[in-house]
Parts: C-alpha cells; structure tokens; sequence
C-alpha cells in the first residue's frame, strides 16, 4: 500500500478515537476512559505525520515538542484546581495561536505558486485562521487575566464601545477580503493577524467576570474552529474532524449554560454583567442596620440541633481553598447523623462544573452534590444552610427584580430554608454587581470571614461544644 | 473544487456527529469535557509538524517551531490536566 494511503487510515483512525473520546468524556463511569482514547487519537495522528515524506528534517520538530511537553507538563501538574478555569483559558489561546502560525507558514509557502494560479480554498482558509486564530489567542488571554485578577473583573464598558468592535471586526474582514484578492502581498496576512489580536482584546474586555464560563467555552470552540480552518489550509481531513467536533462541542456547552444563567448569547457578548452596575451604588444604605451577623459558636449551636443541612459552595470558598475544610465539617455533622448535601448551581465557580470538580478533589461523595433542579423544591424541609461564598447564585433578586441584571437567572432558594448562615468577608457585590437582599432576610444570619477560616471556626466550635 | 467539496463535507458531517454526540452531559463533567476537547483542538499540531518539518526558508522554520511548542503545550497541557481532574472523580468511590 502507499505510503499516502496509510496515513490517511492513520487519520481516520485518530478521527474515530477522537469521536469515541469525546463521547466517553460526556458520562462519568467512561470519562477517564475517553480522554486517554482522545489523547492515544492524537500520539497516532502524529507519528503518523512524521512518517510522511513531506517532512525533510526533525530537529525543528524534535526542539518544538520537547519545550511544549516540558511546558504543558509543568502547568497541568502545578496547576490548582481552583485556577482550573485560567489554564483551560491559556491553552485554549496556545491553540488559537498555533493555527495562525501554521497558515502563516502555509502562506510563505504558497505565495510562489501564487504569482500564476490562486488557490481560493486554500487563501481563504489562510486568511479565515489568522481571524479566527488572532481573536482566540487574544480573547483567552484577556479572560485568563480577568480570572487571575490581572485585569479588572469588572466588564469594562466606554461610550461607544460597541462601534469601537464593530468598526475593528469590520476592518479585519476587509483585511481578510483584501489579503485574499492579492495573497502575494504577505505584510497582508501579518496586519490581519495583529487587528484579529485587537479584535479579540475588544471583544472580550467589555465582558464581565460572570460571564466569563461562556466566554471561555466559546473560545474553546473558535480554537476547533480554527484548527478546522487550518485543515482547510492543508487539505487534511484529521484537522478537520477533530476541529469541527471541538467547534460544536463548545457550542453546545455554551448554549447550556446561556440556558443556566437564562440569558442569550447575544446578550453576554454584547450586554453583559455589571453594565447597569453604577445605578445601584448605594449598598450601604441597602443594608444599614438590617443585617444580623453572627458568630462561629452561634452557628456551631444552631448546627448541634439541626438534622439536615445544605452547603452552598460559591467561588468565594474556592478562592479561599476552603474545599478540604468544607469536607471535615461535612464528615463531622455526617458523623453526627445529620444529613449533609451540597447544592451546586449550574454556574457556582468561573467554568460550568467546576464546584464539582473542587470537591471531588477534598473527597467529598459524589451522591452527595445535587444540582438546582434537584434541591430546590426541598429547602423548605431545611434546617440550616450554609452559603460559603456564594452570592449571586443565591440572590432572590433575580426573581422579584426584572429590571435587576441578572433578572431571570434561575437561582438557588436558599431563602425558603429555616436558616441561612452566610460566609462572606463583606457586603461587597458579587459579580452582578448587585445587593443581595437575603442578607436581610429574617432568617438569614452573617458569619462575616473568610471561607475557609470561618469553617475551621465552625468545626472547633462544634468539637467543643 | 472537488477537494473544497469534499472537505466541506467531512467539516459539516463532523459537525453533526459533534452535536449528536453531546447533547445530555451531566454538568459535573462540563470542565472535564472542556479541556479534554480543548486538548483535542490542539490537533493543529500536525499542521505544526509539517511547517516545521519542511525546511522551505527560515520564516517558515520559525513559524514551525513556534506552532509545534503552543500545540504541544495546548495538547500535552490539555490531556494531563483533565486526565489529572478525572483522577479526583475516580477517587471517590474507594474511601465509602
């Protein structure tokens, strides 16, 4: 057989394990599974293409992985599971990255042949990765540091900022046209990259740190996209496959957790958190003399008579890294017969999933995590619930408020239990930027601290008493 | 314009099995699902590859280079981590 002929069966095979893997990754028991097969897809579709006579010299190749595997290693080992959401951001954008080099060094290639014939599939694709790779690159790298707290949280909003986008999204496809009618001017291709980079840094700063799981989700999908642009570019079916299984993967998954916080995706990339934020500044006076705070000993006694208990984990118990503390206090009320569950609202954390993935890691049983739906109709039969840094998954606001900006978000009723103890270290909003009107619930009671250090107190407290 | 055909076809069939594929997951594995496919999308290494391998001028070598050490990170990166995050998932059932 030709040699061309078994590295396109190499490719479908890595296709075929590709598809399987991603199917095994959407249930638990074949997760683990599934992601070994994707990654065997990916060692075969590249000893595959080492073998293929176009490639003259390794030592480029050999360089280029080693560095990338020492690097990739280092951070998926180093990597906390609370900063989850920052690399899946960075490798994205390594990714976007990637793909405009590929069709910038296709491009060198082809521009001799060019000055006789055009291949439009191939110039378009080209041009196609450059724009979609650019704002994949940029964009991820703008949410990293919005996760990171590099960059302001806050949606960064300025008067006309929605023509600023429109008029640099307009200048890249008019780029993008131009390079394709002349692709032998390559200065083309490089200017387009650089307004794709700009294009992405605009699209994205405008967005709050809410929305940054969509936002995520749906640069993972432009990196598939972009890596289907590529294979385009080289006419390989490989990168075709897996591009556009990932595109429509992180399609779905955007979608589902539009369908979460009830909003569209319109209104993420374009309206976003925090842009009605400045009307509702005067939290102070929301709450003077009407929140009931209280202490670690008092919450430790409510805890000693109760018989069932719901843990709201939010971010602010991960940033805290309170998921191990979080864990004793579950083993020491379960030890006591209390029954203990956690509730976990769609979007708990900065990536859909996420909370799970925090306390899978501190050991906590996975029967004992139920989803919104699952809860909610149950709070009333609660007697004590404990929000540990969780805020606008919680606030009734978005009920009762429909002019409130996240009006219409489904939420966690938390309020409907016998008593609320909040674990906060402020007032302060959440990312909504709204006031939370539970805190001056009659039932709701604030343990003001840290996540981790009021849990520990909690535990002490029950020990002694 | 035969091969765009063809390409196109494999691009929109692909898409249809990726929607068919993930339509119900449980929303625990949303961030595993999530870097396991990011991990896939750094299939542009072997686009990397073939610009690093073909010695055509420099430019192209060090366009190479720089595309097979981001797809390398992005794909190695990616299926260590969610391979690591899986590990907690696992973990569980043994300690009950």
């Amino acid at each position: 057989m030709e040699l061309v002929s078994i590295l396109n069966l190499s490719y479908l095979v890595a296709s075929i394990l590709f598809i399987v893997g991603i199917k095994q990754l959407a249930h638990p028991k074949t997760a683990s599974r599934g992601n070994l097969l994707g990654a065997l897809g990916m060692l075969i579709a590249v000893v595959a293409t080492l073998f293929d006579q176009a490639i003259l010299t390794y030592d480029w190749i050999l360089v280029g992985v080693l560095i990338g595997s020492v690097i990739g290693i280092i951070l998926a080992i180093k990597i906390q599971m609370t900063a989850m959401p920052q690399l899946v951001a960075v490798l994205n954008g390594f990714g976007g990255i990637a793909s405009v080099f590929v069709a910038g060094a296709a491009l060198q290639l082809s521009i001799p042949k060019y000055a006789t014939a055009v291949n439009y599939q191939e110039i378009v694709s080209i041009v196609f990765s450059a724009i979609v790779g650019g704002i994949t690159f940029s964009g991820s790298f703008i949410a990293f540091g919005k996760l990171q707290g590099f960059i302001t949280e806050k949606a960064v909003r300025y008067p006309g900022d929605q023509l600023v986008k429109i008029l640099v999204g307009l200048t890249a496809v008019g780029l993008g046209v131009y390079g394709c009618l002349e692709p032998t001017d390559e200065s083309i291709y490089w200017i387009l990259s650089g307004v794709s980079l700009l294009l992405g840094i605009f699209l994205v700063i405008p967005i709050g740190g809410a929305d940054m799981p969509v936002v995520i989700s749906l640069l993972n999908s432009y990196s598939g996209i972009a890596a289907s642009a590529t294979g385009f570019v080289l006419n390989n079916n490989v990168l075709i496959i897996s591009g556009s299984l990932v595109g429509a993967s992180g399609i779905i998954l955007t979608q589902i957790m539009c369908k979460a916080m009830n909003r569209s995706l319109t209104n993420v990339l374009f309206g976003g958190f925090g842009a009605v934020a400045t009307e509702m500044k005067d939290d102070g006076d929301f709450y003077s003399g009407k929140v009931k705070s209280t202490s670690a000993e008092e919450v430790a006694m409510l805890l000693d008579v109760a018989r069932s208990v719901v843990i709201v984990p939010g971010y602010g118990m991960a940033v805290a890294q309170a998921q191990h503390t979080v864990r004793d206090l579950y083993q020491l009320l379960t030890a006591r017969g209390i029954d203990v569950t956690f509730a976990i609202h769609p979007v708990a954390g900065r990536m859909p999933g996420h909370m799970n993935v925090l306390l899978a890691e501190a050991d906590i049983p996975y029967d004992r995590l139920k989803e919104m739906d699952e809860i909610n109709s149950t709070f009333e039969n609660v007697d004590v619930v404990i929000v540990n840094g969780a805020n606008d998954v919680t606030n009734p606001l978005a009920k009762t408020d429909p002019k409130s900006p996240i009006a219409g978000m489904p939420i966690l009723d938390v309020g409907n239990a016998k008593t609320v103890v909040v674990i906060k270290r402020s007032l302060s909003p959440g990312f909504a930027g709204v006031p939370n009107p539970l805190f001056i619930a009659d039932n709701c009671l604030m343990l003001f601290g840290d996540g981790k250090k009021a849990t520990q107190e909690m535990i002490t407290a029950l020990k002694e008493s | 314009m035969e091969i765009f055909v063809t390409a196109v076809t494999i691009f929109v069939l692909a898409i249809f099995v990726g929607f068919e594929i993930i339509t119900k997951i449980p929303p625990i594995l949303h961030t595993p699902l999530m870097s396991g496919s990011n991990a896939i999308s750094g299939i542009t290494l072997i686009g990397a590859l073939y610009a690093a391998g073909i010695q055509e001028s420099n430019i192209t070598k060090i366009l190479g280079l720089l595309s097979v050490i981001f797809a390398t990170v992005n794909v190695v990166g990616g299926f260590l981590v969610t391979h690591r995050m899986l590990g907690m998932f696992k973990k569980k059932d043994t300690p009950k």
